[in-house]
């Protein structure tokens, strides 16, 4: 099986050339490579042939540049609450993660789906697939759903995941992370991603993490613990904002 | 083997990072937050009951779009997730994911409105099922908008399901090959009921046409 070290010198191989691109004039590139070997499984699943470009300002009424619209009826309010689902409390570290959805241009996209999964505080899912040999918490699923307010904001009052390994090559493992769902106003927008927790010691060691080569980039996957957000003796608080792209055509309608 | 690099330990707090609304508005963001991959468990959180049935049930003009995601190898995917999603007259209504204010649970759609939203995780065979209504697009062919998530998939793909041929800008640019993915196969059925075939090829021979948008 291939070791951390093989994988590592692939993860600074992939990084340096990026840079050295980058040095040598080329354009910062802000969303992982399909095409990153470190990241095993992506081999097989990645197109050979590039994207066919769509160029939306020249098709305004390209079905893309609108979106599915979720509202009131598609979450209720216990949904951004992770350790309200059940009978008891869960264990682990009691957080809240807020943050503001946003547009390229700053500004914030209302009425917007989130959708959120993670690991329980020992790093196991509840999914019948995950065979990690941590406990699953009877009081805890981790998933949650908010809509956006109209400031672009949202809160999730969850508990911190835990590390967990997996099998990408010998002794690998995830730094702990919350997987995140965003609809935007275009379907363009549409982003699946995951936040970091800061200070993560596993973080050079994780292919998924670091198929983002731009070193800025990879940052904005990293909430900030923000002692403003903290409750006292309640939680700790984490900030996050998320910002979408998507052509420039889809900016100019704001709000719903 | 470079070794990660130690963080000194600071000594006095940052300063804060800016909460919510302390944050001029309409700041420019230094970029957009970048993908991550959907991973394998998203199974227990994204997927919901009659995430495929768009169509209104007992719709009279409800088609069915179905078929298998492949991988490089041509081996099926699994664990796959798709979602379509079409334009025109009548969609962009909320409630595709009704939530059950009493249970917590799904409650599924109102069987009325059409939100022109399906999700559908594929089966252990890599296959899915649509059952929709045909797109209204309001000028040239109709065709679904479909966006693909996977484990091994570090940003998602977009491609399109064209329902019938003829004029349009994207499918005359392409290759007669390569146009072939995008067009769905109508399937002969003794009921009446219309039915597409639709494979996504991630990869290799016969590999589907994936768009980006500019």
């Amino acid at each position: 099986m291939t070791t951390q070290d093989e994988i590592s010198v692939e993860i600074v191989a992939a990084r340096e050339a990026y840079e050295k691109g980058r040095a040598d004039g080329g354009h910062a590139v802000h969303h992982p490579s399909r095409s990153y070997a470190p990241y095993r499984s992506s081999v097989l699943r990645h197109p050979r042939q590039p994207l066919v470009a769509v160029d939306a300002s020249g098709d305004p009424e390209a079905v893309e540049l609108s979106g599915p619209v979720f509202g009131a009826t598609d979450v209720t309010a216990l949904d951004s609450d992770l350790t309200r689902q059940h009978r008891g409390e869960p264990l682990g570290e009691r957080i809240t993660v807020s943050g503001r959805l946003l547009d390229g241009r700053g500004r914030p996209l209302r009425g917007q789906l989130i959708e959120l999964w993670q690991a329980n505080a020992s790093g196991r899912y509840a999914h019948q697939r995950d065979d990690h040999p941590a406990p699953l918490d009877p009081n805890f699923t981790g998933v949650g759903r908010t809509l956006t307010g109209d400031d672009g904001s949202y809160t999730f009052t969850t508990v911190k995941p835990g590390a967990y390994p997996w099998r990408n090559h010998d002794n690998a493992w995830r730094p702990a992370h919350i997987h995140f769902s965003v609809f935007g106003q275009a379907f363009t927008q549409r982003l699946v991603t995951q936040m970091y927790f800061p200070g993560d010691p596993l973080f050079p060691y994780d292919p998924i993490l670091q198929s983002v080569t731009d070193a800025s980039a990879r940052q904005r996957l990293v909430a900030a613990y923000d002692h403003g957000l903290s409750r006292p003796e309640w939680s700790l608080g984490y900030r996050w904002d998320i910002v979408l792209d998507g052509p420039s055509a889809t900016w100019i309608e704001e709000g719903r | 083997m470079p070794e990660p690099t130690t963080a000194a330990v600071p000594a006095t707090p940052p300063a804060p990072p800016g909460a919510p609304g302390r944050t001029p508005p309409w700041q420019t963001p230094p970029g957009p937050t970048p993908s991550q991959t959907v991973g394998p468990f998203y199974g227990y959180a994204l997927p919901f009951p009659g995430g495929g049935d768009v169509a209104p049930a007992g719709h009279p003009e409800a088609v069915t779009v179905h078929g298998y995601v492949h991988d490089g190898a041509g081996a099926p995917v699994p664990d796959a997730l798709l979602e379509f999603w079409q334009g025109g007259p009548g969609t962009g209504l909320p409630g595709s994911m009704r939530r059950d204010g009493v249970t917590g649970g799904h409650l599924g759609r109102n069987g009325v409105d059409f939100t022109g939203f399906g999700r559908i995780p594929t089966d252990a065979d890599g296959h899915y099922t649509l059952r929709t209504l045909p797109p209204g697009t309001p000028a040239g062919l109709p065709y679904l908008s479909v966006c693909v998530f996977a484990r091994g998939l570090a940003h998602h793909l977009y491609t399109r399901v064209y329902l019938a041929e003829g004029h349009d800008a994207l499918l005359d640019a392409l290759e007669p090959e390569r146009r072939a993915t995008l067009v769905a196969r109508r399937e002969e059925g003794g009921t009446g009921h219309r039915s597409y075939r639709f494979d996504i090829r991630l990869q290799g021979d016969g590999e589907t046409v994936f768009l980006e948008f500019r």
